[in-house]
């Protein structure tokens, strides 16, 4: 495969504006760069879910111009999701032949279930044809994706950052299955934001910073730090401007918490955790390792199973989100849109979402529209949201004034604590830098914040102290001040025996 | 003891049909993913147009083929709706059936005057299965049953294999449950969608037929009576199975009959016909076993957006 | 340009089933412009005429609220008639039952007590069951709606609230808690004053509660945004319940209403259908209380003009059903506007360009 000077222009968005890349066969490629950089606008193009601006993408030596996932398929193209095109309610089987099943009119289940079972005895994978993937861990699903890929005879395999939900066992046996592969012959786009798993698994590397393909190197001849300065530009990480810290009493305190979530999956395992006044506290982890969860029942969203969380020198574990809120916790959800506005509200009435029932906002149930829109306009015109308009719906604006919007809620309420899920996610330059100044700020009022991010960088030049949840668990805590990139990601991948790394 | 009696099963099973009938309709629709409470609406012009066509024609075979025909059509104006348009399911089904209940009250005014249609109108047999009626008791729940009767238990045994043992039925359950995912695999979600909405409407229609030219052979204006609303609960009690919503409209014909039986005993009719709805209630709370839907039921799937 | 689309879009759909409706009346015979012609006299024709007209579409209004308010949480209360034959029951029984208070006192009691009536049939059952097991009140709104007719239908027919005689019917309320008709004309179209007025403080009070109060703040909350509520501290599970029975209020205040200005008893029949007709008003409406004072009027004219199409030139009343069928669907089929439009647009600009090159 080959891509030429490959652009996608969205209104305002160059996603991605000048991809070169070329694939040669048997080998396994990565496209290293972090989030934002253009890698999922890259696929969604290969794979017929974007048409491209401009450029072209040839493979097997012809252009193609794929309309739809199905063109792709056809030519031979495997992409395994970030999140998985499986049905749940159906067995392996059915999932693997779905749209090329055995049979006329009858479903030969039996012959689907032998094909698939080939399939995965062919390639090692393992997996019984029979169950149903409902059933299936993760890991196994993945496979179920390699298993669909290969029943369509694919001649290319797109891994889209497989590991982010595996756990370290089973990114081990992922890796086994991508060089069982590369020993078949099959070639292997691997995309990662993820430094030390493209070093271990790639042959060469195509890093993308800011929608363009930067340079292509054989990864035996790279260096974490050569190709982090490639992803990132420049030799200095992006360095929040602080003091150092005062921290001062605990404000939270969490006791052996477990938190099951919607799915009665239990994602919280026995955290123990402090917060004190005047630090930051970053929250570091593999997404879907229980931060959100933690988050969230820290808020009171969800409940917690067993455990105690002790916030501002009370128990508040069976108190509702109303009356945590009114105690002085501030939440900035990781899902602004779905969790943190209401979209079709204009700002006034997002402005006034955690304290519509107190004064000045309402009095007697009655809500005061005018005190709430010339509060809304205030923090307005503090946060710099635009459009400055406080009657346009939240809806209507981009993604960082949405979050401006949350976020100057939270903090204008003299919250004691802040919680702050993915602050920045999906945030350009600046609104990440006024953001991160917010948050210190706080700090520096004395208040404690919570910072839960899967951004590692962010973790690192904001947090005092940093946690890192792995499976569940807290597995270490370091100081922010020496951690390094290489120290926290070894954590985050669930190597214990947190005394000896934090010293190394 | 009146459960010893076979007339009470043999009216049950007459009053399974037309639940049955639009119940499994449902399970098609609803396991592709599309939300179909317009079975009301679509017995009620099956019902009409088996009684007109079947008076024009002079025959109720042709009546009959006239209800699919137009019970499809307007099973695939909610389709489109649906699918095509993605509008809101509950609010496209609840205007076709205030439609079909006004149309056919119209047209029946039109066509046949204020006084019904002809009592000469003819209507489908009903039959005995040789054999089948020497057996002692079972055999008396058997005489004369419509021959929709035996059609329907056959629909039932078909519709079961066809959906959890062929390939379309297969492709018919991905896109209920992960349109997207199927959408990938090269199966044309729409194309799926509208096979099911127009089956469920077959299914309506011919339910609604077994009332106007099945059991009697004239209309009146709703004559349904709720019975597309009460197979809807039997599709969800049935667990959006065939064999499942059989089972739920043999209960709740089961209570209907009940209830004919019970009134000669001085109670009354008005409490006895609620059996169906309560138990509808309970089954939708989990007292009475709990159902899940398919993941992507009601959800109107965009393919541009994915 | 929103507001505006927003009324365009109802008499589009509107206008769209009359022409449908006038295609099908041609197809068998009539003359659509004298059907029409004789809807419209009927509905506007003179005095009386408008006096029915706005009779009918009380009801309509004030259950059209309640259901408003069910779509504006999020909630779709499909059952509105049982709601209001509930209210309507507990009115007339209140209505008879007690003779003994003073007239007005009298009057009030009825009128609460078929609020509460019907708020208890929407709230309990449906409420309880969607806020605390998830079942899906389009269906338990329904069910119980019928349960409500039977129930209704048993009280009349055998039950404890039947008055001696050939029909089922109950006992006539008593004359003090009859509402005035006040002249001779307005009686001649059963058009109370009270009942105006108690449709106008209804509209008034929804609207001040749905935008002014931080109960309607909750509510459309949990309506539009279920998790958002939730991150709000808002009680979704308490809000679901009060959502549902605020809607059956309004049902049962139209079914006590109607009673206590209208019908002053209980017949058989029951198949009034406001509570399907009201969920119409309430779309056609955009679910804005002040929206459904017209979109009521709307379908309070179509019904006393079929009635009187069906006198003068004996086109079935029931075409009105037909028209209104076909609104619910045109409205609810409105995302195709710009999908129509942006097909339109792209063959200009595709011919533009083949023009071109």
């Amino acid at each position: 495969m080959e891509i030429v000077d490959l652009k996608k222009w969205f209104p305002g968005v160059k996603a991605n504006d000048g991809v070169n890349l070329t694939l040669r066969a048997g080998e396994v490629h990565a496209i290293l760069g972090e989030n934002g950089a253009g890698k999922s606008t890259l696929m969604k193009m290969i794979y017929g879910l974007l048409e491209p601006t401009s450029g072209e993408i040839r493979f097997m030596g012809k252009a193609v111009h794929f309309r739809s996932p199905r063109e792709a398929i056809h030519a031979g193209i495997g992409m395994v999701h970030q999140h998985f095109m499986l049905i749940p309610a159906l067995t392996v089987a059915e999932n693997v032949v779905l749209g090329d099943e055995p049979g006329r009119i009858k479903f030969n289940r039996k012959e689907a279930e032998r094909r698939v079972r080939d399939l995965s005895e062919k390639y090692r994978l393992a997996i019984d044809p029979t169950a149903k993937v409902a059933d299936l861990s993760v890991g196994l699903q993945q496979r179920v994706e390699i298993l669909k890929a290969f029943y369509r005879k694919a001649k290319l395999i797109i891994l889209d950052e497989p590991t982010a939900l595996l756990t370290p066992q089973e990114t081990r046996e992922l890796f086994a299955i991508i060089h069982g592969l590369k020993a078949d012959g099959v070639p292997v786009l691997f995309i990662s934001h993820k430094l030390d798993e493209v070093l271990e698994i790639s042959d060469r590397v195509t890093v993308m910073r800011a929608g363009k393909t930067v340079e292509t190197v054989e990864t035996a001849g790279a260096t974490p730090q050569s190709l982090a300065n490639l992803m990132v530009g420049r030799e200095v990480v992006l360095r929040v401007e602080k003091n150092a810290a005062h921290p001062g009493e605990p404000i939270l305190k969490i006791h052996d918490l477990h938190v099951r979530d919607s799915g009665r999956i239990e994602r919280v395992k026995g955290v123990n955790l402090e917060l004190r006044r005047g630090e930051i506290l970053g929250l570091a982890g593999i997404d879907g390792n229980g931060q959100f969860e933690l988050a969230d029942a820290i808020a009171g969203l969800i409940k917690a199973e067993q455990g105690h969380i002790i916030f501002d020198g009370h128990d508040i574990t069976r108190l509702t989100p109303a009356e945590r809120t009114e105690r002085g916790i501030a939440y900035v959800p990781q899902d602004r849109q779905a969790d943190g506005l209401v979209l079709s509200f204009d700002l006034v009435e997002n402005t006034i979402l955690r304290d519509f029932r107190k004064r000045p906002f309402a009095k007697n149930g009655v809500i005061d529209r005018a005190a709430a829109a010339s509060y809304t306009e205030r923090l307005i015109r503090e946060f710099d949201v635009r459009p400055p308009d406080a009657s346009r719906k939240a809806s209507e604006l981009s993604g960082g004034n949405q979050q401006k919007v949350i976020l100057a809620r939270e903090v204008s309420r003299d919250p004691l604590m802040l919680i702050a899920a993915q602050p920045t996610r999906g945030l350009d330059v600046g609104a990440i830098e006024g953001i991160h100044r917010q948050l210190v700020r706080l700090r520096d009022e004395g208040k404690g914040v919570l910072l839960v991010s899967l951004e590692l960088e962010e973790i690192l030049s904001l947090s005092d102290r940093i946690a890192v949840i792995h499976d569940g668990r807290i597995v270490a805590i370091v100081p922010g001040a020496h951690a390094t990139r290489e120290q926290i990601g070894l954590l985050m991948a669930g190597s214990h025996g947190h005394s000896e790394v934090s010293m190394s | 003891m009146i459960f010893s009696d076979p007339e009470i099963w043999a009216a049950t099973l007459s009053m399974a049909v037309p639940l049955a009938l639009p119940a499994i309709g449902g399970t098609f629709s609803e396991r592709t993913g599309v939300v179909n409470i317009a079975m009301e609406g679509i017995m009620l012009i099956g019902a009409f147009f088996a009684v007109t066509f079947s008076y024009w024609t002079g025959s109720a075979w042709l009546g009959l083929l006239a209800a699919l025909i137009c019970g499809g059509l307007t099973a695939a104006a909610l389709a489109w709706g649906a699918i095509r348009v993605s509008a809101d399911q509950t609010v496209l089904g609840m205007g076709i059936n205030i439609f079909a209940a006004g149309l056919t009250t119209f047209l029946l005014n039109t066509l046949f005057g204020f006084n019904g249609t002809p009592i000469n109108t003819p209507k489908l047999p009903d039959i005995s299965i040789p054999g089948l009626d020497k057996i002692p008791y079972i055999g008396v729940i058997f005489q004369n049953q419509s021959i929709l009767v035996y059609i329907m238990v056959v629909l039932v045994i078909i519709s079961h294999w066809f959906l959890f043992h062929t390939r379309l039925g297969l492709r018919m359950r991905s896109v209920g449950e992960h349109p997207l995912a199927a959408d990938t695999l090269g199966i044309n979600v729409w194309r799926i969608r509208y096979f099911g909405v127009i089956l469920s409407g077959l299914f309506s229609a011919l339910g609604g037929a077994y009332l106007s030219i099945g059991v009697l052979n004239g209309f009146t204006p709703n004559m349904t009576n709720g019975r597309g609303y009460i197979a809807l609960a039997a599709m969800i009690f049935g667990k959006w199975t065939p064999l499942g919503s059989f089972g739920a409209a043999l209960i709740f014909g089961f209570s209907t009959a009940l209830g004919i039986v019970l009134q000669g005993q001085g109670i009354s009719s008005n409490l006895l016909q609620m059996i169906p709805y309560a138990l509808t209630i309970l089954a939708l709370a989990g007292l009475v076993g709990r159902a899940v839907a398919p993941a992507a039921d009601g959800i109107p799937y965009d393919p541009r957006r994915s | 340009m929103k507001s505006l689309r927003s009324i365009l879009l109802p008499m589009g759909a509107s206008l769209l089933a009359m022409i449908i409706g006038g295609i099908l009346v041609a197809a068998l015979g009539y003359n659509p412009v004298t059907v029409y012609g004789s809807l419209i006299s009927g509905a506007f024709g003179n005095g009386i005429n408008i006096g029915n007209t706005i009779t009918a579409s009380l009801p309509l209004i004030i259950v059209g609220l309640g259901i408003a308010i069910s779509f504006q949480s999020g909630l779709f209360n499909i059952g509105a008639d049982g709601q209001y034959w509930i209210g309507a029951t507990a009115a007339v029984w209140f209505g008879y039952h007690f003779n003994s208070l003073p007239g007005w006192l009298h009057m009030i009691v009825c009128i609460v007590v078929g609020m509460v009536a019907g708020a208890l049939w929407a709230g309990i059952i449906p409420g309880l069951t969607k806020a605390y097991v998830g079942s899906h009140e389009v269906i338990t709104t329904m069910m119980m709606s019928y349960i409500g007719i039977l129930l209704a239908r048993y009280l009349i027919e055998g039950g404890p609230m039947q008055q001696k005689g050939f029909n089922p019917q109950s006992p006539e309320i008593v004359q003090n808690t009859q509402f005035p008709y006040f002249t001779q004309g307005l009686m001649q179209s059963q058009l109370s004053l009270v009942a105006v007025a108690i449709a106008v403080v209804a509209v008034i009070a929804v609207w001040f509660l749905l935008y002014k109060t931080t109960l309607g703040y909750q509510l459309r909350t949990v309506g539009l945004n279920q998790r958002a509520a939730r991150y709000a501290g808002i009680n979704v599970k308490l809000f679901t319940v009060v959502a549902l029975c605020l809607s059956g209020l309004f049902a049962g205040l139209a079914g006590a209403v109607q009673m206590l200005g209208v019908d002053h008893r209980l017949l058989d029949g029951f198949s009034s259908n406001y509570g399907y007709t009201a969920i119409v008003v309430s779309l056609l409406a955009r679910n804005n209380p002040i929206g459904v004072i017209i979109a009521g009027l709307f379908f309070g004219a179509l019904t006393t003009g079929g009635q009187n199409m069906q006198m003068v030139s004996n086109v079935p009343a029931a075409l009105t059903d037909v028209l209104t069928g076909l609104i619910i669907f045109f409205v609810a089929c409105e995302r195709i506007i710009p999908q129509i439009i942006g097909w339109y647009r792209r063959r200009r600009t595709l011919k533009s360009t083949t023009v071109a090159s």
